[in-house]
């Protein structure tokens, strides 16, 4: 049980990871590493792999084969300490739509084991700061796609973990309100946390330290956006993306 | 131990706001009590009887107003040929027609015997034989009666009579309801228990909370408690209720201790409600599931003893019952409600349930996956 | 023509390559069958009673020796006294108490008359009472046996004949009834499913824009339901026949016409739920509940529908499946043909045209 005790360092540490449904291979042999603070992106179409592989990591999915290490514990055997360790925002929000919103902290608040006092102030705290003061007592139900949003995220950082896990985060969400979600997103790695995210919106990939391209299963490209942009002489990850597909046919 | 607390806590909120669950809650206990024990019946009212007279004699005629006296028959005279006869009962106009031949009166007069014809429509096997002891009992009766006063002697008595007189305890008015309405109380509870519980876990399966859920590092067994004491909880409200019910609408009694039937009927559900998060675990469609377990159920439910005994029942059925749980809920809650019996007079009950529940409770925490 | 032969040839095959689903539409009838047959009985056979013996002399011993030969009984226990008698029916297992008095044997020499008490468990009045009865049948045939020299006189004979069920099997009742329900389940529950599954997964818009015609659509999803129902109805029929002796006294012709009757009704209820419905989950939520369960309790399946109170009795009368029950028992149990089971026949293809009517109503509006 290795603890990552430097400051910089990879955080989570990937090799030859597998991944059959049957006779289909959905994540093949990948290999990688995300540095502690990094913003690290997931990029490819639908059916790339993207998703497979970030259920393996949080500890959803069980990896046919290949290792994997999250904030310094085994995939295969500490299991629930890397859940202790991780936040996960799913693509669907997977928010308890007839809770309020103060009832949805309550619960995943006791659940990670926050005690009461200090849940009660931090969610005091994050709701003055998202400005969700008002929606406090409503149900989430009816709140905006985009304030959806900010809560799951909100939800994932509850309980300070060391990396959070977004899957296609921005699904369905309108470019201004992405923006502003790509701010917190921001504001939280300044903190220390490292995100991995998963996405198929080509310019949210500008916005990460790293970028890793799925293309059925395998990584076909990885490195910063600009050196990636540099490499095929195109000016945005759009072009990268459109120029790898290309090359494949 | 304090997750399950919040688990609860956010269970219990759902239900109440869910706007179609509250009615179910409170109209099943209703309906059933109203409708289903009303109609599953099996207690004869009365039995339709066409009486032939050919014979016309003193003797024919009262025994026929002996007949009609009686509550249990509902009387037409007749007068038919044998043909006609049996287009009666072919028609299902008549369950039992009793023929005095001609010259009836006579040959027992004579003879010191005679004999009259009664045809009984035997499709309803148990009714048939009963309509017919009712039919025989009144015979009697009257012969005794008629013996008397052809012979001048207080009531021929044969030299020897052993008189057996029955008590009927715990119902003594015979009443089918008091048999029933127990067991479909137990069918409520588990239509409460299960079903209720099982639509909840697919709903958040299907909302993806059940996956926010497995991401933290929350313990199985908290999450399968949390999933189950709802729901247990409401059931036991919901039994409360509909033996409330029950006693205000047909006057069932209560005989027993109802913390004794809180804690059978909690471990009856914690039984049931595990085999059916097992069976959901290791299924791989919500399809299938729902109609396998949906046949076992009717399986379980026509061999648990709810219409009729066991002890009537081939001797696999009975073994085969030592797995079923209605049966034993049935047994139970009959004893406790009608009887008043305890936890101590039906020990054996309670440990096969506290050990099979438990069993199958390792079973389905083993088999759920936090991880796919 | 073609296309709809081609249509049903697939929908034919879908169903059949499915071998689970196989199992369970054959299975489950045959399970039914056998269960119902063999397990809803109230037939007395072994029931636990406890006898407390006063007198314990040879009159006492030979009446308890009947009583334990007959077949029908079984001794539990021996009790020592009456207060043992509550705490033995609280455990559940004896149902009757046998009490003989003190000095049987000589009272009943002396005074000529003695009795026996018997306590029964009423929580099951049916079985109480058929308990006290086969109890007292089987002390009097003693009693009768001691004197039988002796001629009574003036004695009232009955001849007794039990008409279409001579054995009073319990199977002739239940046989019928097991038949509507099985076909109710296949053909209503599994048609609303299969049309409500084409509508969840968009495949039904896709095939309303074929050239097919939308009346043959449906044509096509519901024959092979008919074929299964009918082989299914054949197979409860044989089943019934070999197992249970369950005659078929009425014409063969008759009986067919019957069950195609009712499986077309069953067919077009299925249809009409499936207009209704969403998904796969409310059709087999409308069949189950409020389908099944009516046919159970309502029909006169199992419990006698002149038992029940009068409102429900006239709520019955709206369940197809009673008028079948009632039809297939008259052309099975007692031959009758059309010139007795008309109404039920008129009753039946009047609520399977009202539930065609409907659906397609129905149907049309959908489609705008």
């Amino acid at each position: 049980m290795k603890e990552i005790k430097s400051d910089k360092g990879p955080i989570i540490q990937v090799k030859d990871l597998v991944k059959k449904f049957g006779n289909f291979v959905a994540v093949d042999h990948l290999t990688f590493e995300v540095n502690k603070g990094e913003i690290f992106g997931f990029l490819g179409a639908n059916g790339a792999g993207k998703t497979t592989a970030i259920r393996m990591l949080c500890g959803l999915l069980e990896p046919t084969s290949g290792a994997l290490r999250v904030a310094g514990f085994d995939g295969y055997h500490q299991r629930e300490e890397i859940k202790r360790n991780i936040g996960y925002m799913s693509q669907k929000f997977s928010l308890y739509e007839d809770l309020t919103v103060y009832e949805n902290f309550r619960l995943y608040a006791g659940i990670y084991g926050i005690p009461r006092k200090e849940r009660i102030r931090k969610t005091d705290e994050l709701l003055r700061k998202l400005n969700l003061e008002e929606s406090r007592d409503k149900l989430v139900g009816g709140l905006p796609l985009g304030w959806k949003q900010k809560l799951a995220f909100s939800l994932a950082l509850f309980h300070n973990p060391a990396v959070v896990f977004l899957d296609e985060p921005s699904g369905g969400v309108d470019p201004l309100t992405r923006r502003t979600f790509w701010d917190l997103i921001y504001e939280v790695a300044h903190q220390g946390v490292t995100i991995f995210v998963t996405t198929h919106y080509m310019d949210e990939a500008e916005y990460c330290n790293r970028v890793a391209i799925m293309s059925e299963g395998k990584i076909v490209a990885l490195d910063t956006p600009a050196a990636l942009k540099s490499f095929y002489k195109t000016d945005s990850m759009d072009g990268v993306f459109l120029k790898i597909a290309r090359n494949k046919e | 131990m304090r997750t399950i607390l919040y688990l609860l806590q956010k269970e219990f909120i759902q239900v109440f706001r869910n706007k179609s669950m509250l009615p179910i809650i409170f109209i099943m206990p209703l309906v059933q009590m109203l409708v289903l024990v009303f109609a599953a019946t099996m207690e004869l009212k009365k039995v339709d009887i066409t009486v032939v007279d050919l014979d016309l004699s003193e003797t024919s005629t009262r025994l026929t107003s002996k007949f009609e006296a009686s509550s249990f028959f509902h009387l037409t005279r007749a007068q038919l040929s044998p043909s006609e006869t049996d287009q009666l009962l072919l028609k299902g106009k008549a369950n039992l027609v009793v023929t005095f031949p001609h010259g009836f009166e006579q040959d027992l007069k004579r003879n010191d015997q005679a004999s009259l014809q009664i045809m009984v429509d035997a499709i309803n096997g148990s009714a048939a034989e009963l309509s017919n002891a009712y039919v025989q009992t009144v015979i009697a009766s009257y012969n005794q009666k008629i013996r008397a006063e052809m012979l001048g002697v207080p009531k021929f008595t044969p030299p020897e009579q052993v008189h057996v007189i029955p008590a009927y305890w715990y119902n003594p008015e015979l009443n089918f309801k008091f048999y029933m309405a127990p067991g479909v109380l137990v069918i409520l509870v588990t239509i409460i228990g299960l079903f209720l519980s099982s639509l909840n876990l697919v709903r958040e399966k299907e909302m993806g909370t059940i996956e926010q859920l497995n991401v933290t590092p929350i313990k199985k067994y908290h999450f399968i408690i949390g999933k189950m004491m709802p729901f247990l909880i409401i059931a036991l409200l919901d039994l409360t209720f509909g033996l409330l019910v029950a006693k205000v609408v047909f006057g069932l009694p209560f005989r027993g201790n109802i913390l004794t039937l809180y804690v059978f009927t909690s471990l009856y559900l914690f039984l049931v409600m595990s085999i059916g998060l097992f069976v959901s675990a290791i299924s791989e469609t919500q399809q299938q599931v729902l109609f396998v377990s949906f046949f076992f159920l009717i399986v379980f439910i026509i061999m648990s003893g709810l219409f009729t005994p066991v002890e009537s029942m081939p001797v696999w059925a009975q073994r085969m019952d030592l797995i079923n749980p209605i049966y034993y809920l049935i047994r139970i809650i009959r004893n406790v409600v009608l009887k008043g019996s305890g936890l101590l007079d039906m020990t054996s009950e309670l440990l096969r349930l506290i050990g099979y529940g438990l069993l199958m409770f390792s079973l389905a925490v083993w088999r759920y996956r936090k991880t796919v | 023509m073609n296309q709809l032969l081609g249509f049903v040839k697939k929908e034919f095959t879908h169903i059949f390559r499915d071998s689970r689903t196989m199992v369970i539409l054959f299975g489950i009838p045959i399970i039914q069958l056998m269960l119902f047959g063999y397990v809803i009985t109230t037939e007395i056979k072994d029931a636990r009673i406890a006898i407390l013996d006063h007198s314990n002399d040879n009159v006492t011993r030979e009446i308890k020796n009947k009583i334990l030969s007959s077949g029908y009984f079984r001794l539990d226990a021996n009790l020592m006294n009456e207060n043992e008698i509550d705490p033995i029916f609280k455990k559940g297992n004896v149902k009757e108490v046998i009490i003989f008095e003190r000095n049987f044997a000589q009272r009943l020499e002396r005074e000529g008359t003695v009795n026996v008490q018997v306590i029964a468990d009423a929580s099951d009045p049916n079985t109480a009472q058929m308990l006290y009865n086969y109890t007292n049948g089987i002390v009097q045939d003693y009693t009768k046996k001691k004197y039988a020299g002796f001629t009574i006189p003036l004695q009232i004979k009955s001849e007794v004949r039990m008409l279409y069920n001579e054995n009073m099997v319990g199977a002739f009742m239940y046989v019928p009834g097991t038949m509507a329900l099985i076909l109710m389940l296949i053909s209503a529950m599994m048609t609303s499913i299969t049309i409500a599954r084409e509508k969840e997964m968009g495949t039904m818009e896709i095939l309303l824009v074929s050239p097919l015609k939308a009346t043959h659509i449906v044509l096509g999803k519901v024959a092979p339901y008919l074929l299964l129902s009918i082989i299914d109805a054949i197979v409860v029929v044989c089943l019934g026949n070999m197992v249970f002796g369950v005659p078929i006294r009425g014409s063969i012709f008759v009986l067919a016409f019957l069950v195609i009757l009712y499986i077309t009704m069953a067919l077009s209820l299925g249809i009409l739920i499936s207009t209704v419905a969403n998904s796969q989950q409310v059709a087999m939520f409308i069949s189950g509940f409020a389908l099944m369960l009516p046919t159970i309790l309502l029909s006169g399946f199992i419990f006698p529908i002149e038992n029940m109170p009068y409102p429900l009795q006239l709520l019955s009368n709206f369940m197809p499946p009673r008028w079948f029950i009632d039809a297939l028992k008259q052309v099975m149990l007692k031959g009758n043909g059309l010139a007795y089971i008309w109404p039920n026949v008129l009753i039946l293809s009047t609520m399977t045209t009202v539930f065609l009517v409907l659906s397609i109503k129905k149907f049309r509006l959908r489609l705008e």
